[in-house]
Order: structure tokens, then sequence, then C-alpha cells
């Protein structure tokens, strides 16, 4: 793609853009559904995009921020800025209303917030079966298949599922 | 009362070298732990672990600008370079001890990050910020496996008991504190490591209390770590975990 790029992009487009890019372990959701994406603006002619990570450890970070400069790349903005934001950190609060459904429809019971360890802790809480529907389930781990999930075992259907924890 | 920049670099230093250190001790059960689930919650408590490490290391080399990395301080540096308890460089042992490792470590770092998020530093706060959120599910998991493991069948109540008898001359040294550790508190960026104690003493105590478990009278207190004295096992472990840096300097994938 040659696109010679005459004006910057409006933000609203930029967003719309960033709203296009999976997240790389659970691709039915965006980076925009997700919220990590903290903010977009224009220093002169270098589009500075802040972004936040979900876990410190998470080895999903270094593909998000190569494909959010490839994205941008492609819709002709050369000059780009990642700015890493801890604070404030990131809360599965974030996670947009359509984020929600559209994990729990992949498969992933999304995250009672409200809920975070020790705040509750120890307590079991009723996580519905993302397959049946079901709210008799059973934690099987605290960590499931990545730091953000626990495992969890409907006892309706006897499927194991993922659970997005709250943090 | 203003601090100096070594003295924050070197703090970052201890409380990365612990989360790398600890993280590494963790990985080293990625295949082999009693049950799949455990598998998985181990590799990603290292995870967590590996990651706060880069943030705390990065802070330090921030501060230092001495052009190191994160990744440099990693795999470069010596033994008696390692800033981190020696509780955390313990040998693994059975899957006990390493969750009673865990357990005594969590109940310290949470206390310890929720104090820091009130760091006079911003940055060392916004590190709290993140770690702490990770480490409460960290000690959750741990605290629930020591009572069940402690408070389950002969066997496994007699490892627990044997994994906090090996470990507690290690526990000590979370709460003492030193020259630095003064001229930082003074100046509100840390919180004196004696004033972690109670909140320790009380999470610990009501924990192993449940678990029908004893901590030992002792209050001897095997220290040097903060100041790069470490056991026999710190070389060890960076043997195996700097292993491709010094064999081959700079290797990326």
């Amino acid at each position: 793609m040659n696109v010679a790029v005459i004006s910057r992009p409006r933000l609203n487009q930029i967003w719309s853009w960033l709203a296009e890019i999976p997240d790389p372990e659970i691709p039915v959701i965006s980076l925009i559904d997700l919220g990590i994406i903290r903010d977009i603006a224009w220093r002169g002619d270098t589009l500075e995009v802040t972004v936040t990570p979900t876990y410190s450890g998470c080895p999903a970070t270094g593909v998000i921020n190569f494909e959010i400069e490839r994205t941008l790349n492609e819709h002709g903005i050369e000059k780009l800025e990642l700015k890493r934001q801890l604070s404030p950190a990131w809360t599965t609060a974030w996670i947009s209303a359509e984020g929600r459904e559209k994990l729990n429809a992949y498969g992933i019971a999304p995250p009672q917030e409200g809920t975070t360890a020790c705040a509750g802790a120890l307590k079991p809480l009723t996580v519905a079966c993302p397959r049946c529907g079901s709210t008799k389930s059973e934690r099987i781990s605290q960590f499931g298949s990545t730091p953000c999930k626990a495992h969890y075992r409907c006892m309706e259907c006897l499927e194991p599922f993922d659970y997005f924890k709250s943090i | 009362m203003a601090t100096t920049p070594a003295a924050v670099a070197e703090f970052a230093l201890r409380m990365g070298d612990n989360c790398l250190i600890l993280g590494h001790r963790d990985s080293e059960w990625c295949g082999h732990s009693p049950a799949l689930e455990e598998d998985i919650a181990l590799a990603n408590t290292a995870l967590d672990h590996v990651g706060q490490a880069q943030l705390w290391l990065g802070l330090a080399c921030e501060v230092e600008g001495r052009g190191n990395t994160a990744d440099t301080l990693a795999f470069l540096r010596d033994t008696s370079g390692y800033r981190n308890l020696l509780l955390v460089e313990q040998p693994n042992g059975d899957f006990g001890r390493t969750i009673m490792r865990q357990f005594l470590f969590d109940a310290w770092h949470l206390p310890t990050l929720n104090a820091l998020v009130n760091s006079s530093d911003k940055r060392i706060a916004e590190i709290a910020e993140k770690a702490s959120k990770e480490v409460a599910y960290h000690l959750d998991r741990s605290t629930d496996l020591v009572v069940r493991l402690g408070d389950g069948t002969h066997e496994s109540r007699t490892r627990m008991q044997a994994a906090l008898d090996f470990l507690w001359p290690y526990t000590g040294e979370m709460f003492l504190g030193d020259a630095l550790d003064d001229e930082l508190e003074a100046a509100g960026v840390v919180p004196a490591p004696a004033s972690l104690r109670p909140a320790w003493d009380q999470h610990v105590g009501r924990t192993l209390a449940e678990a029908t478990l004893k901590a030992p009278d002792k209050s001897y207190a095997q220290k040097g770590g903060k100041r790069g004295v470490h056991s026999e096992h710190l070389g060890f472990i960076l043997a195996e975990m700097q292993f491709l840096q010094r064999a081959y300097p700079g290797a990326k994938w």
C-alpha cells in the first residue's frame, strides 16, 4: 500500500483502525475491547499511542506493540511512538460490554468485577458455564491457560472452561 | 530528605532480583509438577515474577544511567551483584517446599507492594500498583495450598512441616533493615522492613494454625542476600539461567 498522507488522519479514524486489531491470545476481542489502548494523540507529525500492559509478564505485549505499528504503518502513519503506561494499572473493569459478550461466546467466562484476589480471599465465585449457562461450576485452579484466566469445570455439562479473572 | 539515584537503583535491584530468582525457581517445575493444573499455575506465577523483574530491573537501569538493560542486568551479573533474599534462591525440594517458600514470600511481597504504592518515588509506586494485583492472586493460591497440604494427609502434613522447618531461618532477612533502607525510608520512598512484620506474622500465623502446622520457635535469621552474600545455590541458578548469553554474547531471538 502506498498512500501519500497529506493531512494527519483524524483520531476517531485511528481508533477504528485499532479496533480491528485482535488480541493475539484471544483473537475474538480487539485491543480496544480489552481496554489497553489508553490514549492516542498527535504531537506534531508523530502519533503517540499509549498502551498499558495487562499482566507484567504477558508474552503477548511484544506482539501487541508489533501489531499496532504494523496496522498504523499500513494506514500510512509512519511516525509513531508507543508509550508504555503502568498507572493506573490495567483492570478487567476496562473490558467493554461487547468484549465480555464476545469472550462468553468464545467459551471464556467474562470477569466478575469486584472479586479481585484477597478482597474476597478464597471465597468461591459463582461462575456461569459459557457453554450451557449452568452456574453449577467449580474452580480447578486459580491459574488457567494464561495468567489472566482461572480454570473451571462445569458440573452440569462436565466441560472444562476458562474464567477471565478480575484484576 | 533527598535520596541518591544509586540508592533507588539498589532498591530496585533488590525487588527485581527477588522476582527474577523466584520466577526462575518456579519455572524449574515446568513439565515436572505433580498435576497438570499445578504445573500451569507455577509456570504462570513464574511468568508474573519474571515480568515484574523486568519492570524493576528496567527501573534500576533507568536510574543508574549506565547503559544497562534489564537483560544485561539479568544475564551478565555474577552472584555478588545479585541482591535477592536468601529465601528465594533455596532449592525447590519437593512440591511442598516450593509451595511453602512461595507462601512465606508472598505473605511478605503483598504488604510490601501495598506499602510501596504510597512511595514518594512515582516510578516505584507505579510498578508496585501493577505488581500488587498479580501478587494478590499468588498469595490467595499459596495460602490455599498450604492449608490443604498442611491439614491434609499424614504424608502431606509431614512434608509441609519439614518445609516450614527448613525455610524458617530464611524468613527473618525480609524484615532486617540496613543503611540503605534507612535512607530510603527517611525520604518516604520505602517502608521500614520491620514495619511489615506484623502483617506477615498475622497472615502466616493464622494460615499455619489452619494448616495444623507449627512455626519453629527459633528466631535466628540467615542473612546476606540483600548485600550480595549468597548461599551456594545462587551460582548454580545463574549457571543455567545465564548460559546462553555467556556462551553466545548478545544472542537474540
